[in-house]
């Protein structure tokens, strides 16, 4: 309904992802569409070995697209260069930081890369977009720490402090809520809700927490073996995707409390 | 925090000059302290101490300087491209890579034989032999590190590039005389010492454009950090910063290599001191802290190497991995985990 006023920031078109070695070609998933809105939070679900990371890495440009098109702000992502998207697009990857001898805030402060001069001296601009993003993040505290000294908790809210700072309109997070417990688990996603509600940027995140993304997000695309659903939680409740995203032998979905049951 | 590094900044500089002074100070011939500055200061003209100064240790002291502060940089320079606390120009074989190209020159120069041989070994066939010998192993690594993704593959072809010297130089041994044997040997020994002010300012040019090509890279160095897919999430042209960073290195480490020798472990252990002492590891200020802490080690390396007072003049290379291995060691035993 509101559709019309509301603004595409991310689109997929008859997206087709997988590797290409030079002879054979991997499809792990094909004819994938959708759009996202600006300012929404979407959760990317799926079962292990899906695509939720190749599909994030195709995204992000990391790896290219087998057929089909991504167009970031009405501009086709082939078309982007490196410097234009780190502009635009922020990343939160699984894999661990290189350097763990950081402090917070120089880790934070890397997200101005992209507007920095040659040498990356910060401006007052920067200083207090940096400020702005840890408090934001409610990790103002830590601003002097070393990257070694934090929980994976911890370092988790610093990698989206950096994220922030890079002042994109889109940020995607791979896994964000990996190694954490129930409670920092609910507390990141309950997190980047509250991010897109404050700073109006589009969240973009894969996870395995169904029954949180259900609750939180605005969105959510679901990945299954054959077909890739894009729509609000309610909707796809009641469309019965969840239904399908596993083998039906070990656990059901159960559409009244939004949450995966055992069979008995 | 800032004010912090500026203090410890200061204080190295003020080491430095007075390593500087010691180094100058300190040989063979005792000479003292007031003269020393005469000569300096070009008061004293033509005398014996202002000409063991001038034309002796005092190229002898600028040469420490370069090869401990350029050494120390592209150690830094690899730890950071190669995601390794372990790289450094030894341990990856660009020092290997470069006597090889001055072992084919000394020791294959025999195979030449006659007048062809002599001609062949001047100082300028080892500095290009040995440059061109560290740019090739160096991209070699690269193209390698480029398949393997595994850091510690890239550690052991570092290695079987020292092997292959090893057998190469000894395959050649075979065949030379015990005169370009002995030259060989003495190079591999390294020294700072036999160089001319003229070929001090070629050293120093070529040092120049690898230590502007490394401030270059400080940025990327520092996106680096994050490891690759977000350095390139950050807008940095992976390529050609890496490019630049191993073109730094094999200008520093190469030409270093031609003109003193393969020194051990400077590369190595420099950036991880500094890195104690600096709790740092933005580019911005461990670059220009290497450059310190490398160029005082080597002063202090080659005042101990010339043993003051005496006839005696120990091989450099002895010097740097008596204090540079112990260093590398304690650094595993008391950090367990040697981070960067």
């Amino acid at each position: 309904m509101k559709n019309e006023t509301s603004h595409i920031i991310l689109k997929a078109e008859q997206l087709s992802i997988g590797y290409k070695t030079k002879k054979i070609e991997t499809v792990i998933a094909s004819n994938i569409n959708f759009e996202l809105q600006k300012g929404q939070l979407i959760g990317l679900v799926g079962a292990n070995g899906i695509g939720k990371s190749t599909l994030l890495r195709t995204l992000i440009k990391v790896q290219p697209e087998l057929s089909g098109a991504i167009s970031l702000n009405n501009k086709d992502l082939k078309s982007t260069s490196t410097l234009e998207l780190a502009k635009q697009l922020s990343i939160v990857l699984t894999e661990p930081l290189t350097s763990k001898n950081l402090s917070v805030f120089e880790l934070v402060a890397l997200g101005r890369h992209p507007y920095t001069n040659w040498i990356g001296n910060l401006t007052e601009n920067d200083t207090t977009t940096i400020n702005n993003a840890l408090s934001l993040v409610n990790i103002s505290e830590l601003k002097d720490k070393k990257c070694y000294e934090l929980s994976d908790g911890q370092l988790q809210k610093v990698m989206i402090a950096r994220a922030l700072a890079q002042d994109t309109a889109i940020i995607v997070l791979d896994e964000p809520t990996s190694h954490l417990d129930m409670y920092h688990k609910a507390y990141i996603l309950k997190l980047l809700q509250k991010l897109t509600k404050e700073t109006g940027k589009t969240i973009l995140f894969s996870s395995h927490e169904i029954d949180l993304a259900i609750q939180l997000c605005d969105t959510m695309i679901v990945m299954t073996k054959g077909q890739v659903v894009c729509d609000k939680p309610c909707h796809l409740i009641s469309k019965g995707v969840f239904n399908s995203l596993f083998p039906k032998d070990l656990i059901v979905f159960d559409d009244k409390t939004g949450s995966f049951r055992v069979t008995k | 925090m800032k004010t912090n590094h500026t203090y410890s900044f200061i204080v190295l500089t003020a080491i430095l000059l007075f390593c500087f002074v010691l180094n100058i100070s300190l040989g063979s011939v005792g000479i003292p302290f007031s003269e020393v500055f005469d000569s300096l200061f070009g008061t004293v003209q033509n005398n014996t101490s202002q000409i063991i100064i001038t034309k002796v240790r005092l190229p002898k002291a600028i040469t420490a300087i370069i090869v401990g502060s350029g050494l120390g940089i592209s150690g830094l320079l690899m730890q950071t491209l190669f995601r390794n606390p372990l790289a450094g120009p030894f341990v990856l074989g660009i020092s290997s890579g470069a006597s090889l190209g001055v072992a084919l020159v000394i020791l294959g120069s025999g195979l030449f034989g006659g007048l062809f041989a002599t001609a062949l070994i001047t100082k300028w066939s080892i500095v290009i032999a040995s440059s061109l010998g560290s740019f090739i192993v160096l991209l070699a690594v690269l193209a390698v590190s480029n398949k393997v993704r595994d850091t510690m593959a890239i550690l052991i072809i570092g290695l079987m590039f020292g092997s292959i010297t090893a057998a190469v130089v000894s395959v050649l041994s075979y065949f030379s005389s015990a005169e370009q044997l002995q030259q060989y040997i003495f190079w591999g020994f390294g020294s700072l010492s036999n160089l001319s002010w003229s070929d001090l300012l070629i050293f120093f040019s070529i040092y120049a454009v690898g230590l502007l090509l490394s401030i270059a890279s400080i940025k990327g160095l520092n996106g680096l950090l994050l490891g690759d897919n977000y350095a390139k999430s950050l807008g940095l042209n992976l390529k050609q910063s890496r490019l630049i960073i191993i073109l730094a290195t094999s200008l520093i480490a190469g030409t270093i290599t031609a003109f003193a020798g393969p020194i051990a472990f400077i590369g190595l252990a420099i950036p991880h001191l500094t890195r104690q002492i600096f709790k740092t590891t933005n580019h911005k200020i461990l670059l220009p802290a290497v450059f310190l802490f490398g160029a005082i080690v080597m002063l202090i390396c080659d005042t101990i190497a010339q043993v003051p007072y005496s006839d005696y003049m120990l091989p450099i290379n002895a010097i740097t991995a008596l204090v540079g291995a112990p260093v590398v060691i304690w650094l595993l035993v008391r950090q367990r985990k040697m981070m960067f």
